[in-house]
């Protein structure tokens, strides 16, 4: 089966997802590993700011905001 | 990075400043770490009876407090390490803890986890293990996890681990002497931990045993060898090594989780999200923001009007009676002049006008900062700052700023980013702090609002002061942008910000300690800054230089430009004369009116509104001081305090220049433009 990889800015909320790529390098990326994001971890949009930008996810019991350009650069895989 | 090499260079010498020598022997030095926001500055205040600020939002905490407690005829030092969320990363609250670890050589490690976010708290506390066995780790929050049906098996998790585990609720205290106990074991000695150390895969432990001799030698004692071989490759060339390595922790940490949490409920954190549904929507996300803004402005106006006016009756009459005192002794007139109308009247006016407002407003702010509102704020506001190229966590060095500008400077440290930080330094003094804020609130009651006492008047008020904060605050997002496209260029990194769980304040008790702190803050800046300074400008007002005062041939200088500004002399010279402290202001003002006792003390805001408006004010000058009230020079501390954390004359001088700039031009325009239309 083929599963499809969607940059997390444009996982629906309320979507559960695993992350399976992180394109960002460097201090964003290290911040990214710090927060527990990695590959194979379950990621939830839960809510979005009032402009849109930027969304609360769910990541290992914790809820963090990141702006687009953070989550356009990780890879998920819904489930 | 700044600190990489001597940090990761074993051996090297504690570089951030955070050596604690050992005051006397036997003192047993405990090393507070954990993820931001768990707790740790109210377990560090709970074991040591001091009162570090705390509050419900990440980054709090960014310098290094020390206290000490007793436990059991033992001497400990407890240091509160700025939170973190890994000991791997490079940012500098990171690189502050991990050297504090490395090479600051504490008996014993404290790490505080989230009993509500344990999986992800774990990631920290398996990098301590790498780096001492001496390690205590304390759950804290048990109760908030216990409300959302969220169980522990902490014997489990010690087991694992391999270390004590303490479960507690630093709050209310629960827990905290099992925590001092466990930590006077290990220091004694009387438990040996066999601390988790993970297993990685093949080519990591092959590095490893080939590092691990060498820097074993070279080593700094107490810091595992293993360790120091696991930070080694951190260069470019080593980052898919950390990396595995960093994955590998997060696994494990899944795997524990997986093992000790058990879920109660499905959804355990469902009342979260119906809150923030309310506080973060896109409907009405922003007008709830504004709408708390005033109602604290509201209860804060309409509750300060009873106490100021009998404080200021009460002072008053004090004044009286010592004016009575002097002349009964018959204290010649240079005595009783300064210390009468020059420090006592003005200690009068920053008790009786400060205090109220700040015991109200104070309290209430640290009613939304312990409930978690305020990362709600940074996440709401982040788009502005986005497009003002600045962080998003400026909004929460605003919100510092708000209590004084030097702390929310200081503050500015949880931004990593170096442009996005210089720009939330230079902009910071656009909140009007503690010293500003009264002085807003009773102008505008005295000329915007009307003397209409009432809780309408109230309301009018708040409303008004709401505004000259959207104000200010709009000016903060302006003048960001325009130091992105000019001296600070740079497009915006980026942001992550936690949010909280929400937490109910412990309403009774923060009431009681802000205004109890709030009260013992004003009255000692008005003995300290505030009776001193009185002297000085009672001296200005009344020293004759052929027939004016000094104060006098300042004010006439400053008057045609200040004229301009829809202001006089006087009040640009208090302004300019504030700088030590912004309290003083007004005092100023009044004593360059009543110079020469022409005029007797005004007594309460009706008084003194009659006063000023016998001196030429109207509402285009109050208008005019409130705008540059918010917008000029920040005061003497602030400069200081900006020049300490930027170490350059450069940046100090934009911190000072931007808002004065900002608010001259402001006043030139407001001014100018009612006075065209004939409206004032």
């Amino acid at each position: 089966m083929n599963i499809e990889k969607i940059p997390l800015s444009s996982l629906p909320i309320g979507k559960k997802a695993k992350v399976t790529d992180l394109l960002s390098d460097g201090q964003l990326r290290r911040r990214m590993l710090d927060l527990g994001v990695a590959g194979g971890t379950e990621i939830e949009p839960l809510f979005k700011s009032p402009s849109g930008d930027p969304v609360a996810y769910l990541v290992r019991g914790a809820v963090i905001a990141l702006r687009s350009d953070a989550s356009d650069k990780i890879l998920v895989a819904a489930e | 990075m700044r600190l990489k090499d001597k940090s990761t260079g074993a051996g090297a010498p504690c570089s951030s400043g955070l050596n604690i020598a050992k005051e006397a022997q036997g003192e047993i030095i405990v090393a507070l770490a954990g993820n931001p926001n768990v707790g740790k500055s109210t377990v560090f205040n709970a074991l040591t009876g001091m009162r570090q600020h705390t509050g419900n939002w990440p980054g709090k905490t960014v310098t290094n407090a020390r206290g000490r407690y007793r436990h059991k005829d033992k001497d400990y030092v407890l240091v509160d390490l700025p939170g973190t969320y890994s000991l791997m990363s490079n940012s500098a609250e990171e690189e502050t803890a991990c050297d504090f670890l490395c090479f600051g050589a504490p008996d014993v490690t404290v790490v505080v986890a989230d009993a509500t976010c344990l999986e992800r708290n774990l990631n920290l506390v398996l990098q301590t293990l790498e780096i001492t066995g001496s390690v205590v780790v304390c759950v804290n929050l048990m109760d908030e996890a216990k409300k959302k049906g969220i169980g522990i098996n902490l014997k489990l998790l010690s087991d694992i681990l391999g270390v004590p585990v303490v479960g507690c609720c630093a709050r209310s205290g629960k827990g905290l002497s099992d925590l001092a106990d466990a930590v006077a074991d290990i220091a004694g000695g009387r438990i040996r931990t066999t601390p988790l150390r993970p297993i990685y895969t093949k080519e990591i432990e092959y590095a490893v045993s080939l590092l691990q001799p060498p820097t074993e030698k070279a080593g700094t004692a107490g810091v595992s060898g293993r360790r120091t071989a696991l930070r080694l490759p951190k260069d470019d060339t080593g980052v898919n090594l950390t990396e595995r390595i960093v994955t590998r922790l997060l696994d494990i940490c899944e795997r524990i989780a997986g093992q000790v949490i058990t879920y109660d409920k499905d959804d355990y954190s469902a009342r979260d999200r119906k809150i923030d549904k309310v506080l973060t929507s896109k409907i009405s996300g922003i007008p709830v923001m504004i709408m708390l803004l005033c109602a604290v402005f509201w209860i804060t106006i309409t509750g300060a009007n009873v106490p100021s006016g009998l404080l200021a009756k009460g002072l008053f009459r004090l004044e009286e009676y010592l004016g009575e005192l002097f002349n009964m002794l018959s204290a010649p007139k240079w005595l009783s002049g300064p210390v009468v109308e020059g420090m006592f009247r003005t200690l009068i006016w920053v008790i009786s006008v400060m205090l109220p407002p700040m015991a109200i407003f104070f309290p209430l702010f640290t009613l939304l900062e312990d409930s978690g509102y305020l990362p709600r704020v940074a996440f709401n506001l982040d788009k502005f700052f986005k497009k003002a190229c600045a962080h998003g966590k400026q909004s929460l060095t605003m919100c510092m700023g708000f209590g004084c500008n030097a702390v929310g400077v200081v503050g500015c440290r949880i931004i990593d980013s170096p442009r996005e930080r210089l720009i939330a330094v230079i902009t910071n003094s656009f909140i009007p702090c503690n010293g500003r804020f009264p002085a807003l609130i009773a102008i505008i009651t005295m000329f915007i609002a009307g003397r209409n006492a009432g809780p309408l008047g109230s309301l009018m008020s708040a409303l008004v002061l709401a505004a000259v904060i959207v104000i200010g605050v709009a000016a903060t997002f302006l003048a960001s942008k325009i130091l992105s496209k000019t001296i600070l260029k740079g497009t915006a990194s980026s942001f992550n910000l936690e949010l909280p769980p929400y937490r109910r304040p412990q309403i009774g008790r923060v009431i009681v300690r802000s205004i109890f702190d709030k009260t013992f803050f004003v009255l000692r800046r008005a003995a300290v800054v505030a009776a001193p300074a009185g002297l000085i400008i009672w001296a200005l007002a009344n020293i004759r230089a052929g027939e004016v005062s000094l104060l006098e041939s300042c004010a006439v200088f400053l008057d045609p430009f200040a004229r301009l500004m829809g202001m006089d002399g006087y009040i640009l010279l208090a302004f300019i004369l504030g700088f030590p402290a912004n309290e003083l202001v007004i005092p100023i003002i009044l004593m360059g009116y009543t110079a020469g006792g022409a005029l007797t003390s005004a007594q309460n805001l009706s008084g003194l509104r009659s006063l000023l408006a016998a001196n030429g004010w109207n509402w285009l000058t109050a208008v005019c001081v409130m705008l540059f009230s918010l917008m000029h020079w920040p005061c003497g501390t602030t400069c200081l305090t900006v020049y300490k954390e930027t170490k350059s004359l450069k940046w100090t001088a934009a911190a000072f220049i931007v808002p004065t700039a900002a608010g001259t031009v402001l006043c030139l325009i407001v001014a100018g433009a009612f006075r065209l239309l004939g409206l004032s």
